[in-house]
């Protein structure tokens, strides 16, 4: 298991509880599932250590639209790596709701999903293998295309952008 | 016709590099089938009964001559010298080494094309009017919009794993030959009352084993909007699709479950919120892809050509030809000339590597090189000289092309069924071909006149069996191959999905059944009516039973 992130692994530094059960009674930093955070909201933001929130398929990411600023992070279930309905939550929460925090995708993340996610707002990856070769697939993965055809929020400039920006150079030169 | 620029061509040679370093670490053994099965899917390489098939995609069914020199030699050099179109516009290699695969994208990349998103839960090739620019009902060329769709969905990185495939297509005219209310997305281009241009939007039609036509989601969307509401109705899908159930996992059964208002409504509180946002496209942009479409330098011709009439009235063969297959085209003095792939006793949609090469040649002589793929697995030549025909029609014919059958009871859609498909429950191509001998005689089809006969080889419904005016379905009862019929289907303007007739037949009893239904048919009729339309004057019972009798 390992996570990339900016181009590094970095530590996990993170406690996922589940649905039920007691917190963990010290400052450490949780990620609670978007349910058991909607029931615990009061309590789980008065705690002193970090907070996020893992969303799993099926889970509405605009219930968050008022605490986003509260969240350091929000991790992203992929139970399987066909079921694509986290892509549409990271574009929501990034590109609609505004989330700066961390955008973890975690469970069935493979190197072919990779740049995808990062098309759709993630900026970490937990994977499956060990940390070199985590790094080693996203950056494969992160370079394997180099033309885009849809406008996201990730920055990256599409081939229309490119063809306006050429078109708009050529009529300068001409006139 | 579109030409890739430098971006198009480096996306697709990406690609194909991508996938020639996969096959390598599957044949390696790096990675498992299992592992595989996902990369070769997004790449058009299916898995069949026999071997690997590779499905190419045919963009809105428009091909440059070169693109089907090179289907052709494609064909001969890692195939068996054939290949099948589909009713997705798209051509099909079924004996492909795997191994060989990445060279034969490669050759297609070097004349623009892929097998991208042929496969997989993904949004797949857009289909549209195979006469699009041509045909003289056509309000507006409908494939600028096909391509920018093209370009919008390919290597989506929201919509890459939705629930199931996706399907889109558009018509042009108000005589749909796109097949648009039986898709995922249908798009009907019209005016509004203000005089614009825009599209109804139709969502949730489709066929397979739960077959709908598709619900007016929206009357009209201005062009600029079109992909801002795209991108609303697949998130809508993508966020809200059944995920549980792989066969009710297709918009249609959301659409069905949720109700057509609701879908509506989230469809449209999805869209305010980005359709002022960066998917809205300019008149300008528009224009730039209007201007790859231009028509081709037509002459300034009289409508009427002497020597053609000549030859139809001195060659029978030629009049027949010209009845059926060719259709006035909107420039005069030109005609569309449709290329029959449905030979007496043939295969549906099979063409040989010489026939494509041909057919690639005569375009260049005829057609200003421009060649379609039609849904219901014919190719067409848009733009000949009426003053043409004859000498097209005469090298069509000498390849055995020249087939005069469009829209005839032996211009059958036909799934490769149990010959070729792994899901397939029986075989469909040689019913299809005992079909087309039982009503071969050309004088009696077109005393028949127009019927669709539409043969499916399991529910998955690829050969359309539930629009087919007669619709066939191959079933396995017990080990025997056994078909239903149904009736009264229509993939037109008018769609409707046909009623099953009752009990199914035996391999041996169907071909009679066809038959009886026919001869019905010709007993009942009125003046002018087609199959279709006496089936809708008198329902179904009086063809009940001829099938069943007092059963």
């Amino acid at each position: 298991m390992a996570i990339v992130k900016n181009d590094s692994v970095i530590e996990q530094e993170w406690v996922t509880v589940g649905a039920e059960g007691d917190l963990p009674s010290s400052d450490e930093n949780l990620i609670v599932p978007l349910a058991r955070f909607m029931e615990e909201r009061d309590h789980l933001l008065g705690r002193n250590g970090g907070l996020g929130v893992q969303l799993n398929p099926g889970d509405v990411p605009e219930d968050l639209a008022d605490d986003l600023d509260r969240l350091s992070i929000i991790t992203v279930n992929f139970p399987a790596y066909t079921d694509g309905r986290g892509y549409s939550y990271g574009r929501v929460l990034r590109e609609r709701m505004g989330f700066t925090g961390e955008l973890r995708a975690i469970g069935d993340v493979l190197r072919d999903q990779i740049l995808y996610m990062h098309r759709c707002g993630f900026d970490s990856y937990d994977l499956k293998v060990d940390g070199e070769t985590a790094l080693t697939k996203v950056r494969a993965a992160l370079k394997e295309m180099s033309v885009y055809y849809q406008p996201t929020g990730d920055g990256r400039v599409t081939a229309q952008s490119l063809r306006e920006r050429r078109r708009v150079a050529l009529d300068q030169k001409a006139s | 016709m579109y030409r890739y620029d430098d971006f198009d061509r480096q996306l697709v040679q990406e690609r194909t590099e991508q996938f020639r370093e996969q096959v390598k670490r599957r044949l390696a053994g790096d990675i498992t089938e299992e592992q595989f099965r996902p990369l070769r899917l997004m790449n058009g390489v299916y898995l069949q009964l026999h071997a690997y098939m590779l499905r190419v995609a045919i963009p809105y069914g428009t091909l440059r001559a070169d693109q089907l020199r090179e289907l052709g030699s494609i064909a001969r050099k890692y195939d068996k010298g054939y290949g099948h179109f589909t009713t997705r516009q798209n051509i099909q290699y079924n004996w492909p080494k795997l191994d060989e695969i990445p060279d034969a994208l490669l050759d297609l990349a070097n004349v623009e094309m892929h097998a991208i998103q042929t496969s997989g839960n993904c949004i797949r090739n857009t289909t549209t009017d195979q006469y699009a620019g041509a045909a003289a009902d056509e309000i507006e060329d409908p494939r600028p919009y096909c391509e920018l769709i093209r370009q919008w969905s390919t290597f989506h990185p929201e919509f890459t794993y939705l629930p199931r495939k996706f399907k889109i297509a558009v018509t042009g005219s108000p005589n749909d030959r796109a097949a648009v209310k039986v898709h995922d997305i249908g798009l009907r281009m019209h005016q509004n009352e203000a005089g614009e241009t825009g599209f109804e939007v139709i969502v949730g039609g489709g066929l397979g084993r739960t077959p709908f036509v598709g619900k007016t989601i929206r009357d009209f969307i201005g062009k600029n909007d079109l992909f801002s509401y795209l991108e609303a109705i697949l998130r809508v899908y993508n966020r809200f699709g059944r995920r549980d159930n792989k066969y009710k996992a297709r918009i249609k059964i959301l659409v069905h479950e949720e109700g057509i208002d609701k879908i509506r409504d989230l469809v449209e509180e999805e869209w305010a919120q980005i359709r002022d946002g960066s998917l809205r496209v300019s008149d300008e942009e528009i224009a730039h892809y209007i201007a790859q479409f231009t028509p081709p330098a037509f002459e300034t011709l009289s409508d009427d050509d002497a020597d053609f009439e000549v030859h139809k009235a001195a060659n029978r063969r030629f009049f027949n030809w010209v009845r059926s297959n060719v259709i006035e085209h909107k420039q005069p003095g030109y005609a569309i000339a449709n290329v029959s792939l449905k030979p007496i006793g043939g295969i549906p949609g099979d063409a040989t590597d010489s026939q494509m090469e041909l057919v690639a040649d005569l375009s260049e002589k005829y057609s200003f090189g421009d060649v379609r793929v039609t849904h219901e697995q014919n190719l067409v030549l848009p733009h000949v000289k009426k003053a043409d025909l004859f000498a097209l029609w005469t090298a069509l014919d000498a390849a055995g092309l020249g087939t005069a059958n469009l829209g005839y009871v032996t211009d059958i859609i036909s799934c490769p069924g149990l010959d070729y498909c792994a899901l397939a429950t029986a075989r469909s191509i040689p019913l299809s071909q005992r079909i087309s001998e039982r009503f071969g005689d050309l004088d009696r089809q077109h005393d028949i006149g127009e019927l669709k006969i539409k043969i499916s080889g399991c529910i998955n419904a690829c050969g359309h069996h539930h629009v087919g005016h007669i619709g066939i379905l191959g079933l396995d009862k017990r080990g025997k191959e056994f078909y239903q019929i149904t009736l009264g289907g229509d993939a037109s303007e008018n769609a409707e999905i046909g009623k099953i007739a009752g009990a199914g037949f035996s391999e041996a009893e169907v071909v009679d059944a066809i038959e009886s239904l026919v001869t019905k048919y010709i007993d009942i009729r009125e003046s002018g009516e087609r199959f279709i339309d006496t089936y809708r004057r008198v329902g179904m019972d009086p063809f009940k039973e001829v099938l069943y009798g007092d059963r």
